[in-house]
């Protein structure tokens, strides 16, 4: 790293309110964690999108290969028998 | 070979409306097209502060003072989104800084006019905004996808810019007749700027054909200009302000039809000839540069407390 | 006007002040984040000098908020100096941050109790940002202090230079006495306390040295005396307002 830069990249995942899954919105650079998150906080929920903050390291994201994309999601298009509507109810079935 | 296979997949998914994404392979100038015209964006929002900043210290109410601030702010905040959208591309923001004070990147011209009087405020929302909307509504669904979501995400935060400056000009139209005058004058300064914004005409745009087979240009130049146009004349009649071009007229079609854009300007200030072009790049440098022991420090600090 | 008034607007000067200073910085920043995140803090500021001056502008009952933000001559304003002091350089704005926000803290906190329910709900809203403010302000003193060689001794400079305003901070007269009295206003001894130690607590952290300062003969913003660099604050402050008295902007 040379003497001056704008720091590591941090990936930011906010959740919009309790009980809602964390979404990635976008990513912000700081030099170190507590920044970090002043910075996602400052520039993320500054119109109320969150009530609560991850943040990743970008350098620490282990993301799958575009190559390996056949391989790792295809076998999952065979598998109706794991999605509910695979299943035929008796007509009149409520409740399940 | 493989290259040709790579090529056809590439532009099927292109036309199959599939987004592409940082890790999936591109062709090179696909790369070298988008890393152009996303810094350029993002240098765009960020010099655009300036034009404003000019009038932080002058904003004649609370209320106005306030929405200034927030206003340049976001523009600050999109540049932001745009730069780390950009960088999944490979390239780092230091690097982008680093073109952008060479001149190798280039920004919006249309940051390179002044603003003088508290209207500009009013005209730069309005009209400036009002051009980048048009233009980031439709690159909402450009082909890469950090851009394209970039793009949603400003969209949405955009919606009150152009307002608030239409506000401004609205109620300066009704105000005193140095208001008036005032309006009807930063009008005249960005309304050319502003249709200069989407660009040549496309029949003299270098980038334009390419963009448009991969997707990263969805719409041609002329024809979101003319989006902008005829948004735009409504609203200036609505609040009483005189089109600055005596040739628009409404046609048949509901479109209307305006004088040529004087072209030379144009290429002018896009050759760095325009107004400002040296003080905003030298405002950006000198801040860059006396930040640069703040940048040092904290990354020391980093170095030891991570 | 009474002591309640006067009292008030010292506060809201104070954020006004801060706010157009904080302002001004826009574009300016080391780097972009922190660019944006100041102008975050000079919006707060900005907002609760709003709340502040329509709660003055009802005492009054003629004049409006804007009235009281950008239509008073320079001696009418009761900010304290510390806030009016120039963005020098980026240590200078997080010295003055830092010195003000540790104030603003403990001052808030126990404007919280007073007795005028709207100075204690204003209170209870704004000591959330200044909690905030508070803590991005003592990070910048750990990274500048134990920073760079550079950056310490930058750092070191601005507070050793701002630390001639602090007394200003805690400095009461019969305004403030009234105040107390009702149960409206904070007592500033027991701030000061408060300000010494944790300002001793974060610079110690920091490697810094709590400078030592005599105590300067000024006479305060706190009534109406503002350093030399006031008038060009409001000389861009009142531009608008005194060109165009007639308009409505």
């Amino acid at each position: 790293m040379s003497k001056d830069n704008q720091g590591p990249i941090w990936e930011v995942f906010v959740q919009s309110k309790p009980g809602k899954p964390f979404r990635h919105v976008g990513a912000v650079h700081a030099y170190d964690k507590e920044m970090a998150m002043e910075n996602a906080r400052d520039l993320y929920t500054r119109r109320s999108e969150g009530t609560a903050i991850w943040l990743v390291k970008a350098d620490d994201i282990v993301a799958s290969q575009p190559e390996d994309n056949g391989a790792f999601f295809d076998p999952a298009n065979d598998k109706a028998y794991r999605h509910p509507t695979f299943y035929v109810m008796p007509e009149g079935a409520k409740n399940i | 070979m493989e290259d040709q296979n790579k090529m056809e997949e590439f532009q099927a998914k292109i036309d199959a409306g599939i987004k592409i994404e940082p890790k999936d392979w591109m062709p090179e100038k696909y790369r070298q097209t988008l890393v152009r015209q996303m810094s350029q964006h993002a240098h765009s929002e960020v010099i655009g502060m300036q034009p404003e900043g000019n009038w932080l210290t002058r904003a004649p109410s609370l209320r106005a003072k306030k929405i200034l601030m927030a206003k340049i702010q976001d523009e600050g905040g999109h540049g932001l989104y745009l730069y780390c959208a950009a960088e999944t591309l490979g390239v780092s923001r230091d690097k982008f800084i680093e073109w952008l004070h060479e001149g190798k990147a280039k920004y919006a011209s249309v940051f390179n006019y002044p603003s003088p009087t508290w209207a500009d405020m009013g005209a730069i929302g309005w009209l400036v905004d009002g051009a980048a909307i048009v233009n980031q509504v439709s690159l909402q669904r450009t082909s890469y996808g950090p851009y394209s979501r970039a793009m949603v995400k400003i969209c949405k935060e955009e919606s009150f810019h152009q307002r608030q400056g239409y506000e401004i000009m609205a109620n300066l139209a009704k105000g005193t007749k140095e208001q008036k005058e005032m309006a009807q004058g930063a009008l005249n300064r960005w309304w050319w700027p502003s249709l200069m914004m989407f660009g040549p005409h496309d029949s003299d745009s270098a980038n334009t054909k390419d963009s448009m087979t991969w997707g990263i240009k969805l719409e041609t130049n002329d024809d979101l200009r003319q989006q902008f146009i005829d948004k735009t004349i409504p609203q200036i009649e609505l609040i009483g302000l005189k089109i600055p071009d005596e040739k628009a007229e409404l046609q048949e079609n509901g479109s209307y039809k305006t004088s040529e854009i004087d072209w030379d300007e144009f290429w002018n200030v896009i050759k760095g000839n325009g107004p400002c072009n040296a003080q905003r790049l030298k405002h950006h440098i000198k801040a860059h540069e006396e930040g640069a022991w703040v940048r040092e420090a904290a990354l020391a600090y980093g170095a030891k407390n991570n | 006007m009474n002591s309640l008034q006067k009292y008030s607007l010292r506060i809201a000067d104070n954020s006004w002040i801060l706010g157009c200073r904080l302002a001004e910085y826009s574009s300016y920043g080391p780097f972009l984040e922190e660019d944006l995140a100041i102008t975050n803090v000079g919006l707060d500021h900005v907002g609760f000098a709003e709340a502040m001056y329509k709660y003055v502008a009802e005492l009054d009952g003629n004049k409006t908020a804007d009235d009281f933000a950008f239509r008073r001559a320079e001696q009418e304003y009761f900010n304290v100096q510390l806030v009016e002091y120039p963005n020098e350089h980026f240590g200078y704005i997080m010295a003055r941050q830092f010195m003000f926000d540790v104030y603003q803290f403990y001052f808030l906190e126990a404007l919280q109790n007073s007795k005028d329910e709207t100075l204690a709900a204003l209170a209870v809203k704004s000591l959330k940002e200044v909690t905030y403010h508070l803590r991005r302000s003592t990070q910048w003193m750990y990274r500048l202090g134990d920073g760079t060689v550079e950056s310490h001794q930058k750092i070191q400079d601005a507070l050793n230079h701002l630390f001639m305003y602090k007394d200003e901070l805690f400095f009461m007269d019969e305004t403030d006495e009234a105040v107390i009295k009702s149960g409206v206003g904070v007592d500033l001894d027991k701030v000061k306390e408060q300000w010494i130690s944790k300002v001793d607590e974060v610079l110690k952290k920091a490697t810094l040295k709590m400078p030592e300062v005599p105590l300067f003969s000024l006479e305060y913003g706190k009534n109406g005396h503002h350093t030399d660099f006031f008038g060009y604050i409001l000389l861009d402050l009142q531009y608008l307002n005194n060109k165009y008295p007639d308009a409505v902007w």
